[in-house]
């Protein structure tokens, strides 16, 4: 599904060079349900946004589905991740104007979908996170997890095969957090690939595989129990 | 999309409503300037008798000063003198003619409750009326056999028919001017002429003629010169018949020429005449004679006066002010969009969907800012009326092809003042903003 080789990310300014990521390598096959975990500043949002085609890399060579990425133009990108890439970010980034059915359908405007079609997706995928009954209230009207929860209907509207989450339980409480890990898990488990960025252990340790980030590089790929115990 | 886009800019204008106001009101304002100048230079500069503009031509003869020309760099004169006028109109070589000269004279009603007033007097030949399809109201013009032994009718305008006769039908009835009695035998309508092309000598954007009468009038009555009168040369000997008999032009001339076969035949006529008169010792230029359809005419006429195209220079320059100003108030509204544009980059916009997205909101500004900048060109009107007088009343008014002008002006000008922060937000990189969040 995603396979990253030898991948450099250097950000160049007139008097500094640092290199977010160095040699990285990580392959993700597809259903797979992978957490990257790392200290702060190890390169795992750097890894995240060129996964997400947010960003470029420097050199080294990345496919997403088979498809090598480096040559895209930037409508290539966009086609890219509006169809195959859902994102969940710790801030949720809903639009506050934006009603909730309003803010699952911004994907789906971008695809050209028909308005029946869109409709369908978002009433579905709402449902799907609970929220159906709740399709007209605004961001602000919602507490953390259920916002979250929008945000992960919006990434599950577009059926991405390939969910990715940057701390996507790192502003919520603990009850909140499980119910966002239980739902990821759920969505998971229904085929779609997840690479979740975490900070928690915990959180790590409920995914298939954790990937151990550090100055840039893959340090250590184990199962989540083997890890933690790294980290200790 | 577009209807997407629509509903996002409204949104939009509704968060940041006095922003968006302030952005209106600048395009607003450069518009109402620049639509103000335009509507006075479009007015002035269009054809005022379109269906019939090509059959119509002014007559010139180059009867000036053998030693310069009337003006440089070889224009003859833009009138004609009485003897060439009358002579032309006697050969009646055009399918319709007519000489032009204008004046005054004290109307005198029969009602003693009406003063006395002055009047202005338009002197021409019967086919004045069908030529530039004066509307009437009642009556008609007079006929071509009370053009030569001159009769004594008149044709009124509307007002004067308003003030003496009190709007009612005043065919047949007798009105006094210059102390003689005339019949009336004709009402103009209201007649707008905007520029008054028939006679553009003195100015152009004046009202038509209280009274039309004969134009053998003018040596039947010794009725005074009005408008322009130039002289290369003295005349020989005093007194009105000197006058007529003088190089001095005050008189103009059109005919009617609906095809090329008779113009042709009338510019040969005319050179023909003119070498006719160089035998009796005049005409002593180079053979220099001019046939000006109407639009040619305006034109040679420089009718759209300089400080006109000035004004317009200067409107659009300050539009050009406004345009910037929008531009900075357009990069600070968008720059508290990054978040927004951000997350949209991310799920799937491309920069050209952010683009079309930004400028659509801005093309919806110029919408609104070009409905208020007609508000503010109808008041610039109305200042350019009060401050000129009423001689430009006929310039204070918007047409249907103004109103879409000035929208789409504003939309242009909006969308223009768009790209450059339109562009910037497509830069905005997604992966900065997110994280920010």
């Amino acid at each position: 599904m995603l396979s990253m080789t030898n991948l450099s990310k250097v950000f160049r300014t007139e008097l500094v060079e640092t290199h977010a990521l160095r040699d990285f390598s990580l392959h993700v096959d597809e259903g797979e349900f992978v957490s990257v975990t790392g200290p702060s500043g190890s390169g795992k949002t750097t890894f995240l946004n060129i996964a997400g085609l947010l960003e470029t890399y420097t050199s080294g060579d990345y496919t997403l589905d088979g498809q090598n990425v480096f040559t895209l133009n930037d409508r290539q990108r966009s086609r890219l991740r509006n169809e195959k890439i859902g994102f969940i970010f710790q801030s949720f980034n809903l639009i506050p104007d934006l009603n909730l059915y309003d803010n699952v359908d911004v994907p789906l405007r971008y695809r050209g979908m028909t308005a029946g079609d869109r409709h369908q997706r978002i009433c579905d995928s709402l449902e799907q996170v609970g929220l159906a009954n709740r399709m007209k209230h605004l961001p602000a009207q919602l507490s953390g997890g259920q916002q979250q929860r929008v945000a992960i209907a919006r990434a599950l509207a577009g059926d991405p095969r390939f969910l990715l989450a940057d701390e996507p339980t790192g502003n919520l409480d603990s009850q909140m957090a499980a119910s966002v890990m239980g739902l990821l898990q759920d969505i998971n488990q229904q085929g779609t690939t997840i690479v979740m960025v975490t900070h928690d252990p915990e959180l790590a340790r409920q995914t298939q595989r954790n990937v151990y980030v550090k100055d840039g590089r893959v340090c250590d790929e184990a199962a989540p129990v083997q890890l933690a115990t790294v980290n200790e | 999309m577009f209807a997407y886009y629509l509903r996002l800019a409204t949104k939009s204008i509704r968060r940041n409503p006095y922003l968006s106001l302030l952005m209106m009101l600048a395009i607003a304002l450069g518009i109402g300037a620049c639509m103000t100048t335009i509507t006075v230079n479009y007015i002035m500069s269009s054809n005022p008798i379109p269906h019939k503009s090509d059959d119509l031509y002014y007559v010139q003869l180059d009867s000036w000063d053998p030693y310069s020309p009337f003006r440089e760099p070889n224009e003859p004169p833009d009138q004609l003198t009485w003897r060439d006028a009358t002579n032309l109109m006697e050969a009646k070589r055009a399918h319709r003619q007519t000489a032009m000269a204008t004046s005054g004279a004290v109307v005198e009603p029969a009602d003693q409750d009406i003063n006395p007033f002055m009047a202005s007097l338009r002197l021409n030949f019967s086919d004045f009326f069908p030529m530039f399809d004066t509307p009437f109201l009642y009556g008609s013009g007079w006929g071509s056999e009370d053009d030569n032994d001159p009769a004594y009718v008149v044709v009124i305008s509307k007002d004067v028919n308003d003030r003496v006769f009190g709007g009612e039908n005043s065919v047949g009835r007798t009105l006094t001017v210059a102390g003689k009695p005339f019949r009336v035998v004709g009402v103009l309508d209201t007649w707008i002429v905007v520029p008054r092309f028939y006679d553009v000598t003195t100015n152009a954007f004046q009202d038509t003629a209280d009274i039309f009468m004969p134009f053998y009038m003018k040596r039947e009555l010794e009725l005074p010169n009005s408008g322009n009168t130039n002289c290369w040369k003295s005349p020989e000997g005093e007194g009105f018949t000197a006058f007529l008999q003088s190089e001095c032009i005050n008189f103009q001339m059109w005919v009617e020429l609906p095809s090329d076969g008779e113009r042709a035949a009338y510019l040969d006529f005319m050179n023909s005449y003119v070498e006719q008169q160089k035998a009796l010792g005049r005409f002593e230029r180079p053979l220099n004679n001019r046939l000006s359809d109407v639009m040619t005419w305006l034109e040679n006429q420089q009718v759209v006066a300089d400080d006109a195209q000035i004004m317009l220079w200067v409107a659009l320059l300050f539009l050009l002010v406004c345009i910037l100003n929008t531009i900075g108030l357009l990069l600070s509204k968008f720059s508290q969009r990054s978040s927004d544009v951000a997350l949209r980059r991310a799920i799937g916009a491309s920069r050209s969907a952010i683009f079309a997205q930004y400028l659509t909101e801005t093309a919806l500004i110029g919408v609104a800012g070009g409905i208020a900048g007609l508000g503010l060109t109808l008041l610039g009107l109305e200042g350019i009326k009060l401050l000129y007088g009423d001689f430009v009343s006929n310039l204070v008014a918007l047409d249907i092809p103004l109103v879409i002008a000035a929208i789409l002006l504003s939309v242009l000008a909006s969308m223009l003042a768009g790209c450059y922060p339109a562009w910037r937000a497509t830069l905005i990189a997604p992966a900065s903003q997110l994280k920010t969040q």
